[in-house]
């Protein structure tokens, strides 16, 4: 058994206890140190696992445990090429948001380190374990210390109160998933991933459909999808930036790695013959995410709320890739995940670079205050081409392995859906870097259709006058990181084989259960042509960066009789978004209830 | 939304969430007819593996081991978390050296002093309650109970003494450092507890420490050592909550203001 | 009777909702949360039930004596404390809250909209 397989999680939850003991003693810079090492160790020892898992998923039976004659009776963590790489991400992003926080940030004792390491464990047990329960526990740590990151800021109200929408939304979410792993012990009897898809077999009834409804609903709160989506935005505009930088890059992309992972070992066996019913529901529910996210993000000006927006439709999108159920989606997700990852944590570390430069993240005051960070400027433009999916970054090679999926089941017309959601972000970012690292457009005095200015408050202490390095080395290099992942040859191939493997439902059960060996087929040669997806990918940039160029100048018609109902509808659904936390949870109310009837509906009467 | 719109969105939609649920309810099996295997298999061999008689504390802190490290640092990040969001700001301050008299405080902070009846009582329940606690913890792996129980019924005792006296006193009796050192040993111990079934055993929270006989207090092994690791975090953790909420609510005021 | 159970959570679930979705003040809100919370143990404690089965502890008791479900139990003492650690921090929210703006009634925060 692996010995290093553990230690993700150890690590991270010893180095926070010790810190938390001598909480009272340490001097802050010895604090830093330890929590900086402690994610370089974890982030190693997860690389070393996803080596090892290239071969062989890692398997860990805690205690001791191993499985007797099919029965698991203790707890496992299966380590699969996503599952590590997933990990390792996580190691990256909280590395770049520690080093962001160093020396400048207002940290509270040792106690925010502890905090972030707390949220790093609970992440890497989230992705490594095999058990459903142990998922729903390492859910709830992710969240614990969510919220005591979310709320940090106590000095503003607005924090308190997007801490506690976020909060509320996602507890209700992580009751929702534990109702369902409760109907899935009621039929099998079993915690085990492995065990449990072995035993449901292939039927497929209302437990099987409510379960997993209420497991994947639970999940997508998680993952900001419509409309469980309300929380991010809020969440967002009040957390401090290294937070937001992990929210955005890699928490809500794990509520989607879950409802992947709980999917494929439990329910792929059950639904097998009902794909294309999940199919559909998945894909509208995406698409409208996605475009939902995208037109909300482009009326926002308030910088982090308006990327938090960005997320939502990039989960749209992410939603999709799941839902086509192919391995070269899947592996497309793969792709995606990181690259936005990436370049949406290099926005959020300028966003905070802004904030404690000039005080403010609203795009209007910032107008043209930023006219001489000129390395700063050509991160921020650089990732917003990111956004857009241009070609040369790793999001483009994960949209084009997620479209040419769907066009393979006939499914096409996804490519509308990216082209929107990358035209109406991107230019969105790109609007904001012309405003504010630029000077072009109006500034306070411009209306944008009644957005509402939110103050945000400082997060630094002594705010100097030029750049600190800490803060602009982690956005410049996630950036290159981006595209290095979008140039390097062979990527692609890893992604597909680590895709096949997290589909491959029986040798993922062999495997855990009966400690077989089963050999992992090799990906077959992918030679879709490249032409038509380049040119899109071109021509949304291009999109992009003319909307944005058309927004700032005085030709942008903002009363005109053709863009009214189109404002009417900007404003309704602004309006829907209140920040009250009964209608968020009313709105879940209705998205379980919906997912459930239109599920049950499709799979009845087909 | 106003409030009638919500209301109304809101019950057509727990309606039909109310139809889901019950039609998933509908495939399970009937209350009392449990049908296994987990469970079942874990009752038979326990005792016999870990000389434990109390299954569910066998399963807590062995079988399922790792788990309850999870939720222990759930408790400890909340605890953390607690602390974090219930700090003393910039412009507030302790007033700690003014004497928590009826006209210092403001009027929907004023409380009674205890009578009499309540201070004999609870300072007599103290004691009892302390080693009811620690009876509770140390007998887990016996009968019912184990760190987490026994470990909130610790913490009550601090509580008890503030009923009985005031905050001073509650502050006097519980070190702040002290009770933070304790809980972060407590975590701190389990975790390396797992670590030493890591290297002697080859996997994590391996039960490696001898086993006992089964019925006498020190049966199971490490089963028993991360108890009472376990009742000091839990009881360590809610005095820290308890001690933060009580200072946010009844000390911090705003600088020079009421 | 014996399905009574199984709808008890679930109405513990919706009324749970309903309370966290016309509430008044937060501090009601987050209870109404632990409601919701219950609505889970029930549930999964009445799957673990046996009719005429014992505790799972056999101190005095002949191992191999029909009982209940032990995992279940041990799931859910761990979930209650942890529960209620979490539903603290959510109450330090609401007093954060209730100190900067005066109020507790989430139709009175209009902070955040849009």
């Amino acid at each position: 058994m692996s010995t290093l397989a553990p230690l993700p999680v150890v690590i991270p939850l010893s180095v926070a206890a010790i810190l938390s003991a001598l909480n009272k003693f340490l001097h802050r810079r010895i604090s830093e140190a330890l929590a900086v090492a402690a994610t370089v160790a974890t982030g190693v020892i997860c690389g070393v696992l996803l080596l090892q898992s290239q071969a062989q998923p890692v398997i860990h039976w805690f205690g001791g445990w191993t499985p007797r004659a099919g029965v698991a009776l203790g707890i496992s963590f299966v380590i699969d090429p996503i599952g590590a790489g997933a990990a390792v991400f996580a190691s990256l992003l909280v590395l770049a948001a520690l080093v962001f926080s160093l020396h400048y940030f207002d940290t509270v004792g040792t106690l925010f380190h502890v905090l972030m390491l707390g949220f790093l464990g609970a992440m890497c047990g989230f992705t490594l374990t095999g058990d459903v329960f142990n998922l729903f526990v390492f859910f709830e740590l992710m969240s614990a210390s969510a919220f005591a990151l979310c709320g940090y800021k106590v000095e503003e109200p607005e924090s308190m109160q997007g801490a506690l929408n976020f909060a509320v939304t996602n507890t209700v979410g992580a009751f929702l998933v534990l109702s369902g792993i409760a109907l899935l012990y009621g039929r099998t009897g079993a915690l085990n991933m492995a065990q449990i898809g072995r035993t449901l077999g292939g039927n497929l009834d209302g437990l099987v459909i409510t379960a997993f409804v209420f497991i994947m609903a639970g999940f997508f709160i998680k993952a900001a999808v419509f409309p469980f989506h309300f929380w991010l935005a809020d969440a967002h505009a009040v957390a401090p930036t290294p937070v937001c930088v992990l929210f955005s890059g890699i928490m809500v992309e794990l509520g989607l790695y879950a409802v992947q992972r709980v999917y494929w070992t439990m329910f792929d066996g059950s639904f097998a013959a009902h794909r294309w019913d999940l199919r559909a529901l998945l894909l509208t529910l995406g698409s409208i995410t996605a475009v939902l996210g995208a037109v909300m993000c482009f009326g926002q000006r308030h910088i982090k709320r308006l990327l938090a927006f960005s997320t939502v439709s990039h989960v749209g999108l992410l939603t999709i890739g799941f839902g086509v159920l192919k391995a070269g989606a899947l592996a497309g997700v793969t792709l995606y995940v990181l690259g936005h990852g990436l370049v949406k944590a290099a926005l959020f570390l300028v966003a905070g670079l802004l904030l404690h430069r000039f005080g403010s993240v609203d795009e209007l005051e910032l107008h043209g205050r930023a006219r001489d960070l000129r390395a700063t400027g050509a991160v921020f433009f650089v990732a917003a081409l990111g956004l857009a999916a241009m070609p040369g970054f790793a999001t483009f090679r994960g949209e084009s392995g997620i479209i040419d999926a769907a066009g393979s089941i006939g499914q096409g017309w996804v490519r509308a859906i990216f082209f929107i959601s990358g035209v109406l972000t991107a230019g969105a970012v790109l609007r904001v870097w012309g405003r504010v690292f630029r000077g072009m457009g109006k500034g306070e005095e411009a209306e944008t259709a009644g957005a509402k200015k939110i103050n945000e408050g400082r997060e630094t202490t002594q705010p100097s006058h030029g750049i600190p390095a800490v803060m602009f080395a982690p956005a410049f290099v996630l950036v290159l990181l981006a595209i290095a992942l979008g140039m390097t040859p062979g990527i692609k191939h890893a992604a597909r084989t680590a895709a096949m493997v997290m589909q491959d439902r029986a040798s993922y059960q062999a495997r855990v259960l009966e400690h077989a060996w089963i050999p992992v087929a090799p990906a077959q040669e992918e030679h879709t042509p490249m032409g038509k997806g380049l040119a899109w990918s071109f021509a949304t940039t291009a999109a992009a960066l003319l909307v944005a160029f058309l927004s700032l100048s005085r030709y942008w018609p903002s009363k005109h009789a053709l863009t009214r109902p189109a404002a009417i509808t900007v404003r309704g659904l602004r309006s829907i978004h209140s920040g009250h936390i009964g209608d968020y949870v009313a709105f879940l109310t209705f998205g379980v209830a919906a997912f459930g009837v239109v599920l049950a509906a499709l799979v009845h009467f087909h | 939304m106003n409030r009638r719109t919500r209301l109304v969105f809101f019950l057509l939609s727990a309606a039909a969430f109310a139809g889901v649920y019950l039609w998933g309810l509908k495939g399970l099996p009937p209350v009392g007819h449990y049908r296994g295997p987990y469970g079942d298999v874990l009752n038979r061999v326990a005792t016999y593996e870990r000389h434990v008689t109390d299954v569910v504390t066998a399963v807590n802190f062995d079988y399922r081991g790792f788990d309850t490290l999870g939720e222990e640092f759930i408790l400890f990040m909340s605890v953390v978390g607690g602390t974090v969001l219930l700090r003393r700001q910039r412009e507030e301050e302790k007033s700690e050296h003014r004497d928590e008299s009826l006209a210092d405080q403001s009027p929907e902070r004023q409380a009674p002093e205890a009578s009499d009846a309540t201070r004999v009582l609870t300072l007599a329940l103290v004691g009892p309650l302390v080693v009811f606690g620690l009876y509770i913890v140390a007998h887990g792996q016996l009968t019912p109970g184990g760190g987490f129980q026994g470990g909130v019924v610790l913490a009550t005792a601090p509580l008890l003494v503030y009923l009985a006296g005031n905050l001073k006193k509650f502050k006097q009796i519980t070190s702040h450092t002290l009770v933070e050192v304790t809980e972060a040993v407590g975590a701190g111990g389990y975790l390396a507890i797992g670590f030493a079934g890591l290297i002697l055993g080859g996997s994590y929270l391996r039960n490696v420490a001898a086993l006992g006989k089964t019925g006498m207090i020190n049966s199971g092994g490490t089963i028993a050592l991360i108890n009472l690791a376990t009742g000091l975090e839990v009881a360590a953790g809610f005095v820290l909550l308890l001690y933060a909420f009580l200072e946010q609510t009844l000390e911090i005021r705003l600088r020079g203001g009421k | 009777m014996s399905f009574f159970p199984y709808v008890l959570a679930a109405w513990l679930f919706i009324i749970g909702l309903y309370g966290i979705v016309t509430s008044r003040n937060f501090v009601h809100l987050v209870i109404c949360l632990a409601v919701l919370q219950s609505s889970t143990y029930v549930l999964l404690l009445s799957i673990g039930y046996r009719v005429g089965g014992v505790a799972p502890v056999f101190a005095g008791v002949k191992v191999g004596t029909p009982a209940v479900d032990p995992v279940v139990q041990a799931l859910m003492l761990t979930d209650i404390v942890v529960e209620a650690t979490v539903v603290a921090l959510l109450l330090a929210l609401a007093l954060q809250l209730q100190k900067h703006t005066n109020t507790l009634d989430p139709d009175k925060l209009k902070a955040l909209e849009g």
